[in-house]
């Protein structure tokens, strides 16, 4: 093979334009959510001209980010934005800042004005790169073709090496014109970028010497167990199963463990079990797998598991001893951090304090018998717990994947549907994105044609984004928006309960829209149900149609969400129903949200 | 039950720092941070210390290696140790950025800035800030008949003491450099 056809087989002049699709494909790329405008028309150009890339018009540049984010979270695979310059850079920023706090990998490709114009208050300037720099994990304006393709394949390679987040190329309009080489994805200049994936097996040893002997060990496990792949659930169920240690999980981590394995102890956190708060409350050993003590799992810091010696894996090293002081930290990543770790416990002879163990699982089991989820239900109106008790017994069994809001409905969900495998469960956990569900949800059914996806709503998070409806019509994307319609904001109700008095301060909505005919105006189905005897049928009617449903399910319109440790509590001070409410959350805790 | 008795403290063969509990004690240290020489990475960096809520001290960058597209930026922050650890994750964790050294902790090192003093007097005042520029070893950058420009360069406390004695002698400006730094030895 003689020079000139290496040259043309592996570096092809072509244009910017070009290069971006040239890009994606290279990148094993099958489909984008974007929104055209005047300065992505050459890519979109190019687009029109392949088939290889399918392009998902969204309604509203927040909805594409969410929808990049529910076809990510659900593959593993980066999701792909393309939006223009200026308007549809900033209505992106919500969704890039989301997947920035839970580590989502995004590459979001922004048109810009072209590079003779920055600066100048162009139409439909922005300063994208400015604006985005804190919602990215990093970003690039591209000020000449023959570096497009390289940052290109950069930006997949930041997405999604690491810890994964949101990555944003801004390619202003004449760059796009403009003709150069394209780089191949193994060309690319990625070396520079390679964070330290393999644990330190001395940290690792003395975590294996604290497991044989801890006397109270909890593994706690977050959304990393779930980035880190398949593999990373898979270690993490025989690592529990071996140790038979107990297993609790933040919002983000739910699915890693299953919930109907015998270690499960429920979710953690402000609204999570009672078993699983006391649980890290009084342990001697906690092992965190790729979680980060967010404020809504340690509540108040210097009561934090006070009497524990504190294991953390995590591939950030920002994450470890950023809140919570770690004993044992362990720089990695997770799966081959609990491959190690594994290995080097069952060496030294698979040992457990079992003693110490059946004592605590004694502890853990009379904690169980609280109950503390259950609820008073009723034969006159739907509980929302209730309701969502329905649907995971008429979903059980199903190809199943779960996408929510933010609200009451969202920590419902999280309590009372079981996760039985990763991936399978999207929600907005960082961030707390009102209207991330319902384009998220689009997002996962676009990735899986052919499995049923939930959207479990509020009814105002919903109205958010409902204009994605449109999008789920016109792609054929037959998601189910499951909508708990308490016509309040539930969880600002429920605050402004126990925080302020009872005085309701525009946390309810009059003049909502009748959801079965917006269904209908969008050409879904919709289905309304207020009578718990009407609830199968109606859940069922859901299920079997072959389109997307908009299901009004009316509810309850006061229930609270238990249990709940009050801001600024510590996890023995949870709070397990109506009649422990009574002036809980003192003037220290009214601060914090 | 009673809780585990694990010796906390500090292991030699790690690459860890095992201290019992965080020292609220606030501490200065000096940081040099190498970044690839590019677009936006002084306001990466800068974005990282505002939106984080970190104390800028002082700050210098300028590009050190040209053919590798490097600058070195030299950061002097105050915080907890608990927040020193966390700018230095969070600056170690950038993209852009190569190289974090604490110099505070990474054995001796030389601090030195630069800084310009323009005074102006007559007479006496005059006359006793040319002297006590000498005893710093100031040189004179610019003079007028009226006005002396001085370049000093030291430490900070050297600088700081310079800008005390010359603000009675007539002080009118002063530009610093912020801190340059290096460690010692090889």
């Amino acid at each position: 093979m003689n020079m000139a056809n290496v040259t043309t087989q592996t570096r092809r002049e072509m244009t910017g334009a070009r290069m971006v699709v040239q890009a994606l494909k290279d990148q094993g790329v099958e489909v984008v959510f974007g929104y055209p405008g005047g300065a992505v028309l050459p890519i979109y150009d190019e687009l029109f001209q392949q088939h290889d890339i399918r392009h998902i018009l969204v309604r509203h540049e927040q909805g594409a980010t969410h929808m990049a984010e529910g076809y990510a979270r659900s593959t593993g695979k980066p999701g792909v934005v393309l939006v223009t310059s200026g308007p549809g850079a900033t209505n992106a920023v919500t969704g890039i800042t989301d997947a920035l706090m839970d580590s989502i990998p995004l590459v979001v490709i922004t048109g810009q004005v072209p590079t003779f114009m920055i600066g100048s208050d162009a139409f439909q300037e922005a300063d994208t790169v400015g604006i985005t720099r804190h919602c990215t994990k990093h970003n690039w304006l591209v000020k000449d073709t023959s570096q497009l393709s390289d940052i290109l394949h950069q930006a997949f390679h930041v997405a999604t090496t690491g810890r994964p987040g949101p990555v944003l190329v801004d390619i202003p309009k004449d760059v796009q014109f403009a003709t150069a080489t394209y780089t191949p994805r193994e060309a690319a200049r990625t070396a520079h970028y390679k964070p330290a994936t393999k644990g330190d097996p001395e940290m690792i040893a003395r975590l294996v010497d604290l497991m044989e002997r801890a006397e109270r060990p909890v593994l706690y496990t977050g959304g990393g167990v779930i980035n880190s792949g398949p593999e990373a659930s898979r270690l993490l169920r025989e690592l529990a199963d071996a140790t038979g240690f107990p297993v609790t999980s933040t919002l983000m981590g739910l699915g890693a463990y299953p919930a109907s394995g015998k270690s499960w102890l429920g979710m953690l956190g402000m609204h999570g079990t009672y078993e699983a708060n006391l649980s890290m409350h009084g342990c001697d050993l906690m092992i965190n797998i790729g979680a980060r003590f967010d404020d809504r799992i340690t509540g108040r810091i210097s009561d934090f598991s006070p009497n524990s010696i504190k294991a953390h894996i995590d591939i950030d090293p920002s994450s470890i001893n950023k809140v919570i002081r770690t004993d044992v930290p362990i720089l990695g990543d997770v799966t081959e951090v609990l491959r190690d770790l594994l290995a080097a416990w069952k060496a030294r002879g698979s040992r457990v304090n079992r003693e110490g163990l059946a004592q605590w699982w004694a502890q853990i089991t009379e904690w169980r018998g609280v109950d503390c989820l259950g609820f008073r239900n009723s034969d006159r109106i739907i509980k929302p717990q209730h309701a969502l008790q329905r649907l995971e017994a008429l979903t059980k069994g199903h190809d199943r994947y779960i996408t929510t809001e933010v609200g009451q409905h969202q920590m419902w969900a999280a309590q009372y549907l079981g996760f039985e495998d990763p991936n399978r469960w999207m929600t907005s956990g960082g961030l707390g994105t009102m209207g991330y569900g319902l384009p998220a949800s689009i997002g996962v059914q676009v990735a899986h044609p052919d499995a049923l996806v939930i959207n479990v709503a509020g009814e105002a998070s919903w109205l958010m984004n409902m204009q994605e409806m449109g999008t789920a019509v016109q792609f054929r994307l037959p998601v189910k928006q499951f909508i708990l319609n308490n016509e309040r904001l539930g969880m600002v109700r429920q605050w402004q309960e126990l925080l302020h008095g009872e005085r309701y301060s525009q946390s309810w909505s009059e003049a909502l829209p009748d959801f079965v005919k917006l269904a209908e105006a969008f050409g879904c189905k919709g289905i309304k149900c207020d009578d718990p005897a009407d609830l199968d049928d109606a859940i069922m009617e859901m299920l079997a149609y072959d389109g997307p449903v908009v299901f009004d399910c009316l509810v309850e319109k006061h229930e609270n969400c238990f249990p709940m440790i009050p801001s600024g509590k510590p996890h023995n001070e949870m709070l397990l129903g109506e009649a422990e409410t009574q002036g809980v959350i003192g003037a220290e805790g009214g601060v914090l949200v | 039950m009673s809780p585990l008795n694990i010796e906390k403290g500090s292991s030699k063969h790690s690459a860890y720092d095992l201290r019992a509990s965080f020292s609220e004690v606030e501490e200065t240290h000096t940081l040099a941070v190498v970044v690839d020489n590019e677009p936006g990475v002084l306001a990466r960096v800068i974005g990282l210390f505002a939106g984080r809520g970190y104390n800028i001290d002082s700050l210098t960058v300028a590009e050190t290696d040209h053919t590798g597209h490097r600058s070195r930026i030299t950061i002097v922050t105050t915080g907890t140790p608990q927040v020193i650890e966390q700018i230095k994750a969070q600056l170690g964790r950038m993209v852009p950025v190569h190289e974090v050294h604490d110099l505070t902790v990474e054995g001796a090192a030389v601090e030195r800035e630069l800084a310009l003093f323009k005074v102006a007097g007559r007479g006496e005042a005059r006359v006793e800030a040319l002297r006590l520029a000498d005893v710093f070893r100031a040189n004179v950058v610019d003079s007028t008949l009226e006005s002396f420009v001085f370049e000093i360069t030291g430490s900070t406390q050297k600088v700081d003491a310079f800008a005390e004695l010359m603000r009675p002698l007539g002080l009118v400006e002063m530009a610093r450099t912020g801190i340059a730094a290096l460690a010692r030895g090889t």
